[in-house]
């Protein structure tokens, strides 16, 4: 029989990349064996406080939904082939338009009207966050990666100068504005589920499963996803068939910037209910990576951002009960998981070939 | 007013290093063709072993050396992620930040327990190098100053970060390896064709970034705060990276980039809480903002075309 020189569907979507999922919690496991701590207990513990009961499993699914967001932000510039490292700025953002709507209307609007008018709000200041970046790639050729860069700098400078001087109320020593009135809250699901207790997991996750979907059917079922993967894999070649690269990344970068906005629906308004600095605490990059993981694909990116969320929770549990390990394991470990998972990810692709090829024999 | 321009000028002086080292250890993996978004990582993991080993040796010169082999194992590391496996280069050097941000601070927080800082080295920093005779022209209106405060007055990197300049750009033009350097980040397939072989230069290349950058990290750890601290590089890494691609790639344009970054640095010291003419009290973040500012527009082209190694990210495949 000829020899194969490409891996099966099935191994390059889920054996290769759960291989290196794998390998980055082995080198995750060593560490924490230098610490001085029983690798198998953390993860037994790190288990336990993500997925085993309903409460943590709310936690879980309540960081999952922010990664959701910011991993579709990621995904869908990659799919147009930009690299947008700008979703952490444009979430931070969208989190600023969220809140000036909800200072200017949460004493006068019911839910009804409000919650809507502050998620359109947070999507159309991450997007125009977002446009920039794009229009200047489009129009000028300057690299998407640096300008997004620059404008995650931008946006942490801005954001300092808003919220110090202008939204911490009189009188508060938190870098926070004020928090908004019950009508902003978002409604939390443990009011169905009750043993879902304090997670504050919230109605975001439903928004958030359904845009996964959306994101599916827009780009593998509709002419326009067909023009965007088209412009992604081979712009010339899409050039010629008449699409028009410059509006395809403006528009790619909107919708990006529009999906990292929303990020700060779930924090913000599923949880804390005011806009406090630096609130998106690396979501943006956690979404690079869950793009990655997740290769672009809706089911990916539930599924890895669900492992990003319960590494989160989990972490928090973990270091509360061994104190030896600190919250900054967790750090550590997503950076590993995005080295193998992201930059590696043909590592076992060799091996795994040659495997394969003698199976055939 | 003259002693803020004197210090604003003083510590352009002494925050221009942390980015030149950097920027020029960027500088060396880009002209080879990788892209190097790991500057801030392995300044993170230099910053960290150079407090650590100085604090524990009690000897600085031990600490440099230190965070030089472990920035230079960094460097390879990413070599191997960006060179040998062919990952995708901008993914390994985030990931490699995100590695170091973590993994510093836990190595930090088991050997010293202090919330992740390292003890202070305390007397044990860097001394500042006092010139023979600035006593003499001490008073001396210009001169006095000028001696003991810009050509003297530093530490050892400072001087080492300011050779640097006219030595990346004479290895880079005027010498073999830098053309083969160059070759190899241009047209790697004509440099192969010509005999050099594209992957050891390249990670040569990675090598020298890991060397240079560790200077860069060791210079934030013992010579500005005498101690690690979390995430303490603080976006210096993509900063530096932003003033090579404000300089377009080449040494001595790249150096004013970082120059105008540790401008904006002192400029934003000095101008917090100062009333100005016209448009009053400038809060820092503000100040903080305008290099980022410049460089969008410079990228925008309405100063410079920007042009980047040809190919630059493409991990090189021999044909055969």
């Amino acid at each position: 029989m000829m020899k194969t020189t490409e891996l099966p569907r099935w191994a390059t979507a889920i054996a290769m990349p759960l291989f290196n999922l794998l390998t980055a919690l082995l080198v995750a496991a060593l560490v924490i064996r230098l610490l001085g701590e029983s690798p198998v207990e953390s993860l037994k513990i790190l288990i336990e406080g993500s997925v085993l009961r309903l409460d943590n499993l709310g936690y879980t699914l309540f960081y999952a939904t922010t990664f959701i967001f910011t991993g579709l932000s990621v995904s869908i510039a990659m799919k147009a082939g930009l690299f947008n490292i700008g979703s952490e700025g444009q979430m931070y953002i969208g989190g600023l338009g969220l809140t000036i709507a909800m200072l200017t209307l949460d004493s006068r609007l019911p839910a009804l009207l409000l919650i809507p008018i502050a998620i359109l709000c947070s999507a159309l200041f991450g997007a125009l966050w977002a446009f920039v970046p794009g229009y200047l790639q489009a129009k000028r050729g300057s690299h998407v990666v640096v300008t997004t860069i620059m404008f995650n700098f931008i946006a942490a400078d801005l954001m300092n100068h808003a919220i110090v001087q202008y939204l911490i109320p009189a009188g508060s020593q938190n870098t926070a504005s004020r928090e908004f009135a019950e009508a902003g809250a978002l409604p939390r699901l443990s009011q169905w589920i009750t043993d879902l207790n304090d997670a504050p997991l919230n109605i975001a996750f439903l928004i958030a499963v359904a845009a996964l979907v959306i994101y599916g059917v827009v780009l593998w079922r509709s002419p326009w996803g067909y023009k965007l993967r088209a412009t992604g894999l081979n712009a010339s070649a899409a050039h010629y068939a008449g699409v028009s690269i410059s509006t395809m990344i403006i528009v790619a970068m909107l919708i990006s910037g529009a999906l990292a906005g929303l990020g700060a629906v779930n924090s913000i308004m599923g949880s804390t209910h005011y806009l406090s600095l630096n609130f998106p605490a690396g979501a943006g990059f956690i979404g690079i990576a869950v793009a990655l993981m997740g290769r672009q694909h809706p089911v990916g990116i539930f599924l890895s951002s669900v492992l990003f969320g319960a590494l989160i929770q989990g972490a928090g549990e973990l270091s509360f009960q061994k104190p030896a390990i600190p919250v900054e394991t967790l750090v550590f470990i997503q950076g590993l998981i995005i080295l193998f998972c992201g930059a590696m990810e043909h590592l076992y692709g060799p091996a795994l070939l040659k495997l394969f090829n003698a199976g055939k024999k | 007013m003259l002693d803020t321009l004197s210090a604003i000028i003083v510590s352009t002086i002494h925050n221009s290093p942390v980015l030149i080292f950097a920027a020029m250890a960027g500088l060396f993996a880009e002209r080879s063709g990788v892209i190097d978004l790991a500057l801030e990582g392995k300044m993170l993991a230099s910053a960290f072993a150079s407090a650590a080993v100085a604090f524990s040796t009690q000897n600085v010169w031990l600490g440099i050396g230190a965070g030089i082999a472990v920035s230079a194992a960094v460097a390879l590391l990413q070599g191997f992620v960006s060179i040998t496996q062919r990952g995708n280069q901008l993914v390994a050097g985030i990931a490699i930040n995100i590695t170091m941000s973590g993994l510093t601070f836990v190595l930090a927080q088991y050997f010293f327990q202090q919330g992740g800082q390292t003890p202070n080295l305390g007397d044990y920093r860097l001394t500042e190098i006092v010139l023979p005779g600035t006593a003499a022209v001490a008073d001396i209106p210009f001169l006095g100053w000028f001696y003991s405060h810009i050509l003297g007055g530093h530490t050892i990197l400072v001087y080492l970060a300011f050779a640097l300049i006219p030595l990346v750009h004479f290895v880079l033009y005027h010498s073999r390896f830098g053309l083969r350097l160059r070759a190899c980040g241009e047209n790697p397939h004509a440099a192969d064709a010509a005999g050099v072989s594209v992957q050891q230069t390249r990670y040569m290349a990675m090598l020298i970034a890991g060397v240079l950058c560790s200077f860069s990290g060791a210079y934030v750890s013992i010579v500005q705060s005498g101690f690690f601290l979390k995430d303490m590089t603080a976006g210096a890494g993509y900063l530096a990276l932003t003033a090579m691609v404000f300089g377009n790639w080449r040494p001595l344009y790249t150096v004013l980039g970082c120059l105008m970054f540790g401008f904006f640095g002192a400029v934003q010291v000095q101008m917090e809480g100062v009333d100005l003419p016209l448009v009053g009290r400038l809060s820092g973040s503000l100040i903080h903002m305008i290099p980022y500012v410049v460089t969008v527009i410079v990228l925008a082209g309405l100063m410079a075309k920007s042009v980047a190694p040809k190919a630059i990210g493409q991990p090189f495949v021999k044909s055969r």
